[in-house]
């Protein structure tokens, strides 16, 4: 196979070599799509299954995504082993492309609510019949009727339990096959034996039978599963969306004549034309025109920057006012955007480790209960010498009464309630384990520009409104930031201004009253640079040459930034400001806040390094920014904040992104996600309480399906129950 | 009791209908981006008609 052929997506079992593709190192990676992944012992096995192969380095699988990264030293046929490798463990692997994986998310929605639609039906058909046999008794309603009643609710059940169970059988069966566990185990045996339970005293014309349960049961924890599903699934790669922003195109100057490149495809020495108002596609060089940047993209830099030919220019920064030639010093894939799209996609897959609490709660919950049914079948068979099929009743009856139809609940019911709240709030919540994570903070980072601040600058101090009058007067004629901001200042009317001009990166110049007026950089008004460090960013207006005003601009902190630090700080937080902004402007901003630890002047590359010593000293931390320099560290934090305004990579890699101008919203959703954790652990003290009163029952052998029905649908409904009182506690 | 005769068959059939109304639902998508459907509500998609 040559490598000049493109691949196709849709490539053979054994066709993977094909999608290798060589590291820096001169190791081989591989990505692939791995379905069937959803907790954390499935990345563990597979990972660990992969690692033990002695060429493997890395193996890395992105929960969130399916996306399995390998990385291994030795020759590309590997690949083909690796994936099946995967496959044996129970898992279906694809080749990556994006494309496919919004469809296997839509299939999955798909199946899930059909298998709770058909539950729900048969649940509630099944209920309709066992209420008339709870309701009377046998000798009321005669043994040929309650036959009847019984041989119904079998013909229900048990094509229900075929068909809505596969979630669960799936799950199961690809963990036995592999000589593993996992929660969906002691689910399919409960259904499974309560079934089969009840066709045998169906036969036998018993009196109990547990179709009503195995059906309800299957309901209640397809409901967790699907909350569960429609939480994890917000829960977007922020990463591949970056990589959309490789798939356009650049206009590449070759032999004097203009072509469209993909981005992707850009070469060093290239020279790319970038039109006013579009986003420099590579990494590169100046070599023609004279034009201002916008990087706040990549520096948090909120006023736009002058350049000039043989400036460096990285791509993702924004031309504003002219046309200019860049020379490319690196392709797409090797540029700095490259780089934190790397750093995010990393630190999503570091994320994945995190363990739940439900599945914390899982892992103890499962050998527990079936050693506890174990016991009850041998006590009654061996010691109190019963029949096998009446102590096999028993211990299927302590199955079904412990499986975990609260504890299957308790942590989705209350996420999505708390979504709900802050959705009212203009909060949003993007994945469910945010708040969980959330919950354990104890260190907040901030950036500076558009997270404790606006963002946008505004005019401070006191000018003489005849001078502010002339300077707007010009400034309506700028779309530069400053200008912006000196409008926005000014109510009165304006004077008549003749012949501007826009000077790029320097200022304006026009006529008024025949006097030559000039409104810019302090250059470009022929003002003496100041000697010391200015934190603050100006605009100078001079009337022929002579320098008559200097208006000053601040970015202007968040209205209530600094209660809700305050309030933060109160619960024990600590704060540390990371900036790519100078110096002054961040220690300014650090000062009013009473901000103790701040750094400024960082590159993404620099916050991200930070990031990672503060979690090696044991810290859990929260990001809070808004840049696409603040991204990877967005990514890599345990939990992470963005604002409303911030730029599209930033929301995405964010857990949570609240609107509006006040920072109060991420002091609240704080406050609910401690909330949260509360009525998440109460929950689960309620299912344990309720299983200490029903295994026993089980046990002695008095749970009817009466007794087991009431049992599961009473605890359901109290967890449910209780996770409401969130609505009250917020 | 021999009511029940007519009676379970009624209840059943009422509940497929049910049913089948849901597995239409689902197949023709409406259940595929609730989020999306939830927010396209506030969508001032209708015309206003002039007076």
């Amino acid at each position: 196979m040559t490598s000049t052929k493109p691949l196709s997506p849709q490539t053979s079992e054994d066709g993977y070599n094909r999608l290798v593709q060589i590291t820096e190192n001169n190791n081989k990676s591989l990505s692939l799509i791995v379905g069937g992944v959803h907790c954390a012992m499935c990345i563990q096995k597979i990972e660990s299954a992969l690692k033990s192969h002695k060429a493997v380095s890395e193996a890395r699988l992105n929960f969130s995504t399916g996306r399995l990264n390998i990385v291994w030293d030795g020759s590309e046929e590997l690949a083909n082993t690796f994936a099946a490798t995967v496959k044996k463990l129970g898992y279906t692997v694809t080749p990556y492309n994006p494309d496919l994986e919004k469809q296997s998310d839509d299939k999955e929605n798909r199946f899930l609510l059909l298998c709770l639609g058909v539950a729900g039906f048969a649940m509630g058909n099944i209920m309709l019949l066992s209420v008339g046999v709870w309701a009377t008794s046998t000798e009321s309603m005669g043994e040929a009727t309650r036959g009847l009643m019984h041989l119904i609710s079998a013909l229900i059940a048990i094509p229900t339990v075929l068909f809505s169970g596969r979630p669960f059988f799936k799950s199961a069966y690809r963990a036995l096959s592999n000589k593993q566990t996992n929660m969906d185990v002691p689910i399919s045996l409960a259904l499974i034996l309560a079934c089969g339970m009840s066709v045998f005293e169906l036969i036998n014309h018993g009196e109990h039978v547990y179709f009503d349960s195995a059906a309800m049961l299957m309901f209640f924890l397809l409901i967790g599963r699907y909350l569960d599903f429609l939480v994890r699934r917000n829960a977007k790669s922020a990463a591949s969306d970056l990589l959309q922003s490789f798939n356009g195109f650049a206009t590449v100057i070759e032999d004097g004549k203009t072509s469209k490149y993909l981005i992707s495809d850009l070469r060093e020495d290239m020279h790319v034309l970038v039109a006013a108002g579009e986003t420099i596609p590579a990494d590169g060089t100046l070599i023609e025109g004279k034009s201002s940047i916008d990087t706040s993209l990549i520096t948090g830099e909120t006023l736009p920057r002058p350049i000039h030919t043989g400036d460096k220019v990285h791509s993702g920064t924004l031309n504003i006012s002219a046309p200019i030639t860049v020379k490319v010093d690196a392709a797409a894939e090797d540029s700095l955007l490259a780089d934190i799209v790397r750093l995010m996609e990393k630190a999503e897959q570091g994320q994945a480790k995190y363990v739940r609490i439900a599945d914390k709660a899982a892992r103890l919950y499962t050998p527990v209960v079936h050693s506890l049914a174990l016991i009850a079948f041998l006590l009654w068979w061996g010691l109190l010498g019963a029949q096998w099929q009446d102590a096999l009743l028993i211990a299927v009856t302590v199955l079904i009464i412990t499986c975990p139809c609260a504890l299957g609940l308790a942590v989705p019911v209350v996420q999505v309630i708390a979504g709900k709240i802050l959705m009212k709030a203009g909060v949003l919540v993007k994945s469910g384990d945010a708040l969980e994570r959330l919950a354990e903070v104890d260190t907040v980072i901030f950036d500076k520009t558009g997270t404790l601040t606006i963002g946008k600058p505004a005019l401070a101090g006191e000018y003489d409104a005849e001078h502010l009058g002339i300077a707007a007067s010009l400034a309506q004629h700028s779309t530069h930031p400053l200008s912006q901001a000196l409008l926005k200042n000014y109510k009165g009317p304006f004077v008549n201004v003749s012949e501007i001009e826009d000077a790029p990166g320097q200022g304006l110049s026009a006529t008024i009253n025949n006097q030559h007026v000039r409104l810019g950089s302090r250059k470009w008004c022929n003002v003496p640079e100041p000697d010391a460090d200015v934190s603050l960013s100006e605009v100078c207006l001079s009337i022929d040459g002579q320098q008559i005003e200097t208006f000053r601009f601040e970015d202007q902190i968040r209205p209530d930034a600094r209660e809700t630090l305050d309030a933060m700080k109160q619960s024990g937080m600590e704060f540390l400001l990371l900036s790519g902004d100078n110096q002054g402007a961040v220690k300014q901003a650090a000062e009013l806040l009473d901000i103790t630890h701040y750094k400024a002047q960082l590159s993404p590359i620099d916050k991200a390094e930070h990031l990672e010593k503060l979690k090696e000293g044991g810290h859990k931390i929260l990001m809070v920014g808004d840049g696409l320099n603040d991204a990877p560290v967005l990514s890599a934090a345990d939990v992470s904040i963005a604002p409303g305004s911030a730029v599209d990579m930033a929301q995405n890699a964010a857990d949570i992104i609240f609107m509006g101008e006040s920072l109060s919203p991420v002091q609240r959703t704080y406050k609910i996600a401690r909330n949260v954790q509360t009525l998440v652990k109460e929950n689960f003290a309620l299912a344990i309480i309720y299983n200490c009163v029903a295994i026993p029952l089980a046990f002695c052998g008095f749970v009817t399906p009466l007794i087991a029905a009431l049992a599961m649908s009473g605890s359901s409904l109290l967890v449910v129950a209780n996770s409401y009182r969130l609505t009250l506690k917020s | 009791m021999s009511i029940l005769i007519y009676l379970i068959p009624i209840a059943l059939f009422l509940g497929l209908i049910g049913l089948a109304g849901f597995v239409w639902s689902l197949k023709s998508g409406q259940y595929d981006d609730l989020e999306g459907t939830a927010n396209r509500i506030l969508m001032d998609d209708d015309e206003k008609k002039p007076d």
